[in-house]
Formats: C-alpha cells, sequence, structure tokens
C-alpha cells in the first residue's frame, strides 16, 4: 500500500519537474532552432509552420539550415569582441562583488547592535531606486573626471547597484549556518576573521556559489548600465546584440542577435554545470549541524 | 595549497590580459588614414549608429595627426549633452537630426560655424547650412521623409491608380480587402509612444494644423484638425494588422515582406534595403514600388514631416580642436564619397553631386511638395512625448477624440512647465 | 561582534554603496524639488535644407546669469510631486468631486499617467511575487529528491528563463505569442477563436505580463530554496521521521521554518522587482496597455527633450512606494532581529 502511494507520488513528482524544464526550456529550444533559419522563416509572419520547416530558408540556401546569422554576427560584425569585454567585466564584478559582500554580510549577521538593522534597511531601500536614474545621474561627474566609456566603471558601478542584494542575500545564507561554529573557532583562539576565512567560508560554499552566479548573471544580463556607460568599442554582449535590433531609422539584424543570444549561452551551459556540482558538493563538506 | 596558487595565477593572467586589452583599444583608433586630411587637435564624435553615419564617422577617422575617436549608438540622444557639457566637453561634436539638435540648443551646448565654414567649408552648398537666428549651427548631409511605400503588382492587378490621399489610400485598402489578396492591407508604424505620435503629426500637419499657438509655448493640437486627424488614424487603423500598437517601423517593413502588408507610409532611409533580406519573396521583391508622401483632407502640403541629419561642433572645446572637429567631419562628408554605389544607397545625401537613387524618390518627391519639415523648437520633443503617451488610449477605442487631445494638451502643460517654457 | 572590526568588515561595500548609491540619491532629490528656470524666449530665423523660418527659440543670454547664481535651477518644492504627471492632487479632487461612482472614479483615475502606472504595477507586483514564490518552492522540493545525476541538467534547463537576456528572450517570447506565432496560434487553436490577439486586448496584455513575469522569476526563488534546502539539517528530518511526520508535515514543521530567512529575503526582493517592472514592457511593446513607474521614467528620460525633474521626482516617488510595500515584511525583520537579540 505504502510503496504505491510513494510510486504515485514520486511520478506527480517526475511528470511536474518535465512540465516545468518544459515550459523553462521550450523557448530557448525553439530559439536555437531557429536560428539557423532566416528572418522570415524565424519570425515566420506567414505561418508559424515555416519556422519548423524552414521553407524561406529552403528557397535562398538551398538547404533548410543556415549559419548566416551566425557569421554575421561572429565574423562580419565582430561580436568575439563583446564576448571578451562581457568575460572582463563578469570576472570582475563576481570576484569584487562576492569579496566585499561576504565580509560585509558576514558583519552584518554577526553583530546584535541596531545600527546592523538599519544598514540592512538602508541597503534594501538603496536598492529601489531604479538603475536608469541612477545611471543618468552617473553621467555628468563621469564625464568631468574622464572615466566614461571605459571597463573598470562600469565594473566597479556594477558592483556597487548590485551589493544591497548580494548583502541580502548572503546574509541570508549567513543566518542560516549557526554561530556556535564560529564561536568555537573563535575559543580556540582564531581571530574573527580566521573563524570566518577557515571555519565559516568552506561551510557557505552553496551560498556564496548561488550568490556569485546571481551577480554574474546580472553583470551578464544587465542593460541599463553597460548601455549608457560604455563606449561603443568596449560594449559588452547586450548593448552589442541590442544594436544588432535596428532602429526607427534603420534596418537591424535580427537573425545576427538571436544568433548572438544562443552562442553567448554555451559558457553559461558549462557555467551552470560548475555551479551545480559545487552546490551539491556544498551538501557533502559542509559541517552543518542542526 | 597547490589549488591556490593556481587560482592566484588565474586571475593574474586574466588581470594582466584585461589590462594588455584595454591599452590595445586605445591604440586602435589612433593610427588609420591615408594621410589626405590632416588635423592638430583631438576629434571626438558621437551620433546614432545607422550605416550612413557610420560612413560619416569612418571618414573623420581617415585623418590623421591627431586622435579621432567616435562612439556611434543609439543611445546617443541620452549622452550627448552629459557629454558636452563639460569644460573641455568629451565630444567635439554630435551628430543630431532635427529632432535631436534641439536639446543641444537649449542647453547652449554648440557653436556657431561661420568662420569655420569661410575657412574650410566653401564646398558646401547653401542648402546644406542650418542657421538660427542667422547663425550657422550645424551642417546637414542626409534628408529623410516618410512617404508611400507600395505593391504595385497588387495594385494593377485589381485596376487601382497609386493613392495620392490618405482618403484614396483607404478606398484601395478596402478593394484589396474584399478581392481578398490581402486581409489587413495598410501598414504604419504606429506603435505607442514616439512612433505614433509622429504619425500624429504628419497627419495634424496634412490637415493644416499648427502645434503651437502663434510664437508661444501654447498648445494648439486641441482643434478641428486635430479631430479629423485622430479620426483618419481610426479609419486607417481598421484597415491595419489588429496588433498595430506594438508595431514600429521595423515591425511593419517585416509585415511589408511578408507580402501582408500592400500599402504603408515608411521612412525613405528604410527603402533601398527594404526587400534585402534573405528570403524575401520575388512577387514582393519585384512588385515593391515608392512615390511621394500622400495629402489628407484636400490639403495642399503633404500629411509627412521632413528630417534632415547633420553634424554640430562643441561649445565648451578650445579653437583648436573646433576646427580639427570641422576639418575632419568635412573630409567625412566629401562629395567624392557617393561615388561609391554602396555608400550613394546607404541614405538621401544633400551632397554637391548626388543624383537621386530609385529609392530616394520619395524623399525628393516631399521636398518637391513642400513637406513641412520638423519644427526645431524648444519644446517641440515635450510635445511629441506627451502626444506619444495619451494617444493610445484614443487608438484602442477607450476615449473619444476631444478627450484625447485635452489630455494631450494637459500632459503637454505639465511637462512644459517644469522645464520652464510655460 | 566588536564595533572595529564590525568597521573593518562592512567599510568596502559601504563605501561602494556611499559614493555610487546615496550620493546619487542625494542629488536625484534635489533635483525633483527644482525646475530649470524659466526660459526667455525670442523669435529668430531658421534656415535648414528645405528653407527658411520665423520660429521661436530659446535666448541664452537673457538666463546665462541666472543659471550661473543658481546652478540647481527654480525651488519649487513639492510642485512637481503634485503636477498631472505625477500625483496629480488638482485632478484627483476635480475627480472626486465629479464622480460619486467609486468604479467610475478608479476608471477616471486611470487615465493620469501616474495612477495607470501604478495600477498596473501593483496588480504585476501582488500576482506575480506569490505565484513564483510557491512554484519555485515546489520545483526545489520536487528537485531535491530526484537522482542526483539528473539533478545538474534539470538546474541547468530551470536556469534558462533567466539566462537568456530579458532582452531578448521578450522578443522571442513576443513572436511566439504573435496571432502568428506557434503559442498565438496554440491559444486561438484552445479557444477556438482564430481572430484572438494576445497583443490587441489589454487584459490579455496584463495576463501576458504576468505570465512572462512569473516564468522569469521562478529560476530566482527556485536556485536560493534549492541552494537553502542543502543545510536543511539531516538529524532534524530524521527524528520527525521517526516521529512519524509524513512529508508534508516534514515541510511545514522543518523546511519551511528553516528556509524562513531564505523566504523573507526572496519575497523582499520580488517584491522590489517587480515593483520597478520594466523590461518586459518594452520588450513586449505593452506601452499602449501598461506602465509601470519605472518605465515613465525611462520615458521621461528617453525623449528629445529629457524631463530631468520628471524622472526624479517619479524615483523618488518609485523608492517610497518600495518602502511602503516593504514595511510588513521590514517590520517582520525588525522584530525577528530584536527576538534574536
Amino acid at each position: 500500500m505504502k510503496k504505491i502511494s510513494s510510486n504515485r507520488f514520486s511520478i506527480l513528482i517526475y511528470s511536474f519537474i518535465i512540465i516545468w524544464v518544459f515550459l523553462a526550456s521550450f523557448p530557448f529550444f525553439w530559439t536555437f532552432w531557429g536560428s539557423f533559419k532566416v528572418e522570415l522563416d524565424f519570425f515566420s509572419i506567414s505561418d508559424w509552420y515555416n519556422a519548423v520547416t524552414g521553407k524561406n530558408t529552403f528557397d535562398t540556401y538551398n538547404s533548410q539550415f543556415t549559419g548566416a546569422g551566425y557569421e554575421g554576427a561572429w565574423v562580419q560584425e565582430e561580436f568575439w569582441r563583446s564576448f571578451v569585454n562581457s568575460a572582463i567585466v563578469c570576472f570582475f564584478v563576481v570576484l569584487t562583488s562576492l569579496t566585499i559582500g561576504t565580509l560585509g554580510a558576514y558583519a552584518l549577521s554577526r553583530s546584535n547592535y541596531k545600527y546592523t538593522f538599519w544598514l540592512l534597511i538602508t541597503a534594501l531601500i538603496f536598492r529601489a531606486m531604479p538603475p536608469i536614474t541612477l545611471v543618468a545621474g552617473y553621467l555628468p561627474p563621469f564625464f568631468e573626471w574622464n572615466i566614461w566609456g571605459i571597463l573598470p566603471t562600469t565594473i566597479i558601478v556594477l558592483v556597487s547597484i548590485n551589493q544591497p542584494f548580494t548583502l541580502w542575500m548572503l546574509h541570508s545564507f549567513f543566518q542560516n549556518i549557526p554561530k556556535e561554529l564560529d564561536e568555537s573557532a573563535k575559543v580556540d583562539g582564531c581571530s574573527q576573521f580566521q573563524a570566518f576565512r577557515h571555519v565559516i567560508i568552506p561551510v557557505m560554499w552553496p551560498g556564496v556559489v548561488t550568490t556569485g552566479l546571481f551577480s554574474f548573471l546580472l553583470a551578464y544580463n544587465d542593460f541599463a548600465v553597460t548601455a549608457m556607460l560604455l563606449s561603443d568599442e568596449n560594449r559588452t554582449m547586450i548593448p552589442k546584440i541590442a544594436a544588432f535590433l535596428g532602429t526607427t531609422y534603420t534596418e537591424g539584424n535580427v537573425m545576427f542577435a538571436v544568433a548572438a543570444v544562443v552562442s553567448a549561452t554555451v559558457p553559461l551551459f558549462i557555467l551552470v554545470m560548475f555551479f551545480q556540482k559545487k552546490i551539491v558538493s556544498g551538501l557533502t563538506q559542509g559541517a552543518v549541524k542542526g | 595549497m597547490s589549488n591556490k596558487s593556481i587560482f592566484a595565477v588565474l586571475i593574474l593572467i586574466l588581470a594582466a590580459g584585461g589590462i594588455y586589452y584595454f591599452s590595445q583599444d586605445k591604440i586602435d583608433v589612433a593610427v588609420k588614414g591615408t594621410g589626405e586630411c590632416t588635423i592638430d587637435a583631438r576629434v571626438s564624435i558621437v551620433g546614432n549608429e545607422f550605416p550612413a553615419i557610420q560612413t560619416v564617422g569612418a571618414g573623420a577617422k581617415e585623418c590623421t595627426g591627431a586622435e579621432v575617436k567616435t562612439n556611434l549608438t543609439a543611445d546617443h540622444q541620452k549622452i550627448n549633452v552629459a557629454g558636452m557639457s563639460n569644460d573641455p566637453a568629451e565630444y567635439t561634436s554630435a551628430i543630431v537630426a532635427n529632432t535631436s539638435i534641439v536639446a543641444l540648443l537649449n542647453d547652449d551646448l554648440i557653436r556657431p560655424l561661420d568662420d569655420l565654414v569661410k575657412k574650410h567649408g566653401t564646398k558646401l552648398k547653401k542648402n546644406q547650412l542650418i542657421t538660427i537666428n542667422g547663425k550657422v549651427m550645424a551642417v546637414a548631409f542626409m534628408a529623410n521623409a516618410q512617404h508611400l511605400v507600395y505593391r504595385k503588382d497588387v495594385l494593377d492587378k485589381l485596376n487601382i491608380s497609386v493613392p495620392k490621399t490618405y482618403e484614396e489610400m483607404l478606398e484601395a485598402a478596402k478593394k484589396i480587402r474584399e478581392s481578398g489578396l490581402a486581409k489587413n492591407p495598410i501598414g504604419g508604424a504606429y506603435k505607442a509612444g514616439w512612433n505614433l505620435a509622429q504619425e500624429f503629426n504628419n497627419m495634424f500637419i496634412g490637415y493644416g494644423g499648427k502645434h503651437f499657438k502663434g510664437n508661444s509655448a501654447e498648445p494648439n493640437v486641441n482643434s478641428d484638425a486635430g479631430i479629423k486627424a485622430l479620426m483618419m488614424m481610426k479609419s486607417l487603423s481598421d484597415f491595419m494588422n489588429p496588433d498595430f500598437l506594438t508595431h514600429d517601423s521595423n515591425a511593419t517593413n517585416a509585415e511589408f515582406r511578408a507580402g501582408n502588408v500592400i500599402l504603408m507610409n515608411m521612412w525613405g532611409s528604410r527603402a533601398a534595403t527594404l526587400t534585402d533580406a534573405d528570403g524575401v519573396s520575388e512577387a514582393v521583391k519585384n512588385g515593391m514600388d515608392i512615390a511621394g508622401p500622400m495629402t489628407v483632407g484636400s490639403g495642399s502640403i503633404p500629411a509627412s514631416t521632413l528630417f534632415w541629419d547633420g553634424w554640430t561642433v562643441a561649445k565648451n572645446i578650445s579653437d583648436a580642436e573646433a576646427e580639427s572637429t570641422f576639418i575632419a567631419l568635412m573630409n567625412a562628408i566629401d562629395p567624392s564619397i557617393i561615388k561609391d554605389e554602396n555608400i550613394r544607397k546607404q541614405a538621401v545625401w544633400l551632397l554637391d553631386g548626388y543624383t537621386p537613387t530609385d529609392a530616394a524618390r520619395g524623399v525628393f518627391a516631399a521636398a518637391e511638395m513642400k513637406t513641412t519639415p520638423y519644427p526645431m523648437l524648444p519644446y517641440a520633443g515635450l510635445m511629441h512625448s506627451a502626444i506619444g503617451a495619451e494617444l493610445a488610449d484614443f487608438m484602442q477605442g477607450k476615449e473619444n477624440a476631444e478627450k484625447t487631445l485635452s489630455d494631450i494638451e494637459d500632459a503637454y502643460r505639465a511637462a512644459a512647465k517644469e522645464k520652464g517654457f510655460l | 561582534m566588536k564595533h572595529k572590526t564590525f568597521f573593518w568588515f562592512i567599510l568596502p561595500t559601504f563605501l561602494a554603496m556611499l559614493i555610487f548609491i546615496f550620493l546619487p540619491l542625494i542629488s536625484i532629490f534635489l533635483q525633483s524639488i527644482h525646475t530649470p528656470h524659466e526660459n526667455v524666449l525670442m523669435t529668430v530665423e531658421n534656415c535648414d535644407p528645405f528653407g527658411c523660418k520665423k520660429v521661436t527659440s530659446i535666448d541664452h543670454d537673457a538666463i546665462n546669469d541666472l543659471k550661473k547664481t543658481e546652478p540647481l535651477g527654480k525651488f519649487v518644492g513639492l510642485d512637481i510631486y503634485f503636477d498631472r504627471g505625477h500625483l496629480a492632487i488638482e485632478n484627483v479632487k476635480m475627480l472626486w468631486k465629479k464622480d460619486n461612482n467609486f468604479f467610475q472614479f478608479i476608471k477616471a483615475l486611470s487615465d493620469l499617467p501616474f495612477y495607470k502606472a501604478i495600477f498596473f504595477t501593483l496588480t504585476f507586483t501582488f500576482t506575480v511575487t506569490p505565484i513564483m514564490l510557491v512554484l519555485g518552492f515546489l520545483i526545489a522540493l520536487s528537485v531535491n529528491t530526484i537522482s542526483k545525476k539528473l539533478r545538474g541538467i534539470i538546474i541547468f534547463f530551470s536556469l534558462l528563463p533567466m539566462i537568456v537576456t530579458p532582452l531578448i528572450g521578450s522578443i522571442i517570447l513576443f513572436w511566439m505569442i504573435d496571432s502568428r506565432g506557434i503559442i498565438g496560434n496554440l491559444i486561438q487553436w484552445l479557444l477556438s477563436d482564430p481572430d484572438l490577439s494576445l497583443k490587441a486586448s489589454t487584459s490579455l496584455t496584463w495576463i501576458m505580463l504576468i505570465v512572462y513575469g512569473v516564468w522569469h522569476a521562478i529560476p530566482f526563488s527556485f536556485i536560493v530554496f534549492y541552494a537553502g534546502l542543502q543545510t536543511v539539517p539531516k538529524d532534524q528530518l530524521e527524528s520527525a521521521k521517526i516521529d512519524g511526520a509524513n512529508k508534508f508535515e516534514e515541510v511545514i514543521y522543518i523546511i519551511i521554518p528553516h528556509l524562513m530567512p531564505l523566504i523573507t529575503f526572496v519575497a523582499l526582493m520580488q517584491l522590489m522587482d517587480n515593483f520597478r517592472v520594466f523590461e518586459p514592457i518594452v520588450g513586449f511593446s505593452a506601452e499602449a496597455h501598461a506602465t509601470s513607474l519605472s518605465w515613465i521614467i525611462f520615458n521621461d528620460l528617453g525623449g528629445e527633450t529629457r524631463q530631468l525633474s520628471a524622472a526624479a521626482t517619479s524615483s523618488i516617488l518609485t523608492i517610497i512606494g518600495v518602502i511602503i510595500l516593504l514595511s510588513p515584511v521590514l517590520l517582520r525583520t525588525w522584530k525577528d532581529f530584536k527576538f534574536k537579540k
């Protein structure tokens, strides 16, 4: 009796997951498939079925698939430059965010004075600022100091405006970790920093890696900041992709954008695989006790 | 431990790579050129990124002797004011249109060019000089306007003559729909916001409307012409794809390429490459034709507006930089550039010796028909935004015309008060 | 922790926020209570490629001195906050007097740009946030029960809605839901209404934006809760099992309390993010049917003539809105905090 119900239960769980995975990934597969078609097929205004069969692609290239979008984006438009820029920005944003964020969040979670609460609340309110307004405010001083348009400026800005999020996220994870852990380390003669470094961080891996993933995604997907603060030769991928889309005056090349989006997801695939391992290994290594 | 040192080395390599990469970029920009044009001070240009402006940017970069930087991006309007406000300004030149020059004029950021025109601009035609209060403030190099783009093959098949007025366009659309050749034969960039407001401006001007009372900043759209313009737009929208409020010019062109749209009011700058995309059917490619802008309500002025694109020189820079900027940009718009067929196709150039390509006929017709240029008024942009925000309610049938027009005036008044115009 | 240690730990992050968020915040506040000086207009003759014409222009010489002495502009107090583009006090008063029917009053109110935006923003916030919290939690629980080998790939797919750039993600979905796209066709077929268009109707556009909002936000709650589940103490779960608790009781009595800080965190962030909803509106070209406060700011900053004071005012109002919205959660956090002490 019990066996049957648990079987049913897992069938329920698996079908739930399958539905979710389908919903989550279908648009992506659709895009991946469509990225090898011409625009008229991908957006198939006459009939959506064209996107599946590639009717117009066949008429143009004599084949149902074409790499024209990829060639255009990577070769003609030198998308790799933006790719390198994005890699630099993301790497330094994640590194800096996590370094200063873990220090700050750890302190906030281990201090009981009133000001810690108010600091957290202030950080939260800071986050309420719409980034577009912030960026508009940065422009005059950045031009004044001649630091507009370069990657380091953008990195610092991205780190700063995402700091409230990073702090809160890490703070929530730190709260899950019992205080006794670092207290006992301190009794053993560690300084606060040593306790943090050798006792807390190893346990914190799932939290740190998850936060890192979000810092990464925020930097990677950012448009508001990068579009306004980077000169065109320093553009990261997202503003570059937006530039493929065209404006009122001119035709864009949507298929370049689609191909660029698909190819930009490849490194993310690797990243998430790595991330997933870390998150599970945190479970086995971590000395979490209730 | 070894793990850690590997990590440290990795960071070092990445950091070094980053620094190398930054320094690369800076060098990359400076050395290029053929040596025909020499300058002695820095030039830095900000502008939109469409191909004609890319051509101008590349032309300026041919100059040697000092650094020439360009920053061509669709967001140029958001950064040019900030980038020209400091002293010295980051940008020595902004490439603008008659809509966007206003922001620079309002903040007094560009300098009169009369002396430089005398010294280095003798090649310029008189109609390239944009003068404000008698002073040359910008040099125009291309023109643009919206005009009719249609499918000749379909009109011929149904024995419809090319519409010259919006009323004829409606009749033609009715016939096409009845024939079953297209369900929604009219296309238009009616996307809520800037596009929709632009279509209203066209129609409003076509009915003889004036946006402002006399020479004041008082709004004047709540008028007979305003109501007629709205009614006409509503009638046209009945023949459009039901999603018309989400269609910008890109989406409208896509519909045209797919063969769904037969008649549309489209930008001249788009005409040359409209059917170039991969996979467009032969019927659309061969059937596409263009004509001048249409009139409306038996008016004589077309329901369209003329645009120009040109360059300016910043005020807050040294005279040497201004001179270099002028020389570099003169080199960029040298009439010889249009010898290249690809460049000739990129725009309706205002340069000496330019003969219109087939695709440019519409814009030329617009100019000949005395189409009204988009007004260079300090508060025109505010009116445009107000129209764009308030018009959607009417187009969806949520409001009547009078209410919408008075909403537009209210929204404009609030904005104009805030900017110190009322 | 000692004050001094605390200070050194917090310093870098504190400085970053001070310089890049707090200082701009001050300047934005100042901007919202000032307007540019009244312009002196003059009539001039302008010429362009299409001819000459007498038009109005700004007389810069007349106002340059004033600009130098008062660079911030004219002090107007809260005038901009109360004008038609924002709280529209006058209009609201008038409507209140005119319409005695409350429903009609709300309808008339939604014609004013600020209230139109607020209505959509609140609807969006209060539908998307709870749905994504529950669904994200359920997915995290489910993924946590399946075989470890499968988890990696499922996590990857689950993250896709968040990974694919919103800018492009929404464009692709926008085409899929077009009346001729694959999803649009599917819905037409399901409802057997061949003329149905999701983009042409206001209510359907709202639903579409909400569905997209949930779809895009689930990975966030999912992955945070999943990471949190990894730290649930095993011995507690085991002792609960020994006590005869079923799975449901396990979730209610052990897992949820343990994840509470994370649930609060996700709820806070999502309430705030959804309140600032912006990208889907632009991506789905939904301006005609739905606007938000962030969209108003974007619109004010993006026009040919940038309305800086108006944008600053909308930003401050957004922050105030967020504070009101979060106050219950903040109060809870405050109680927890005191309790912890």
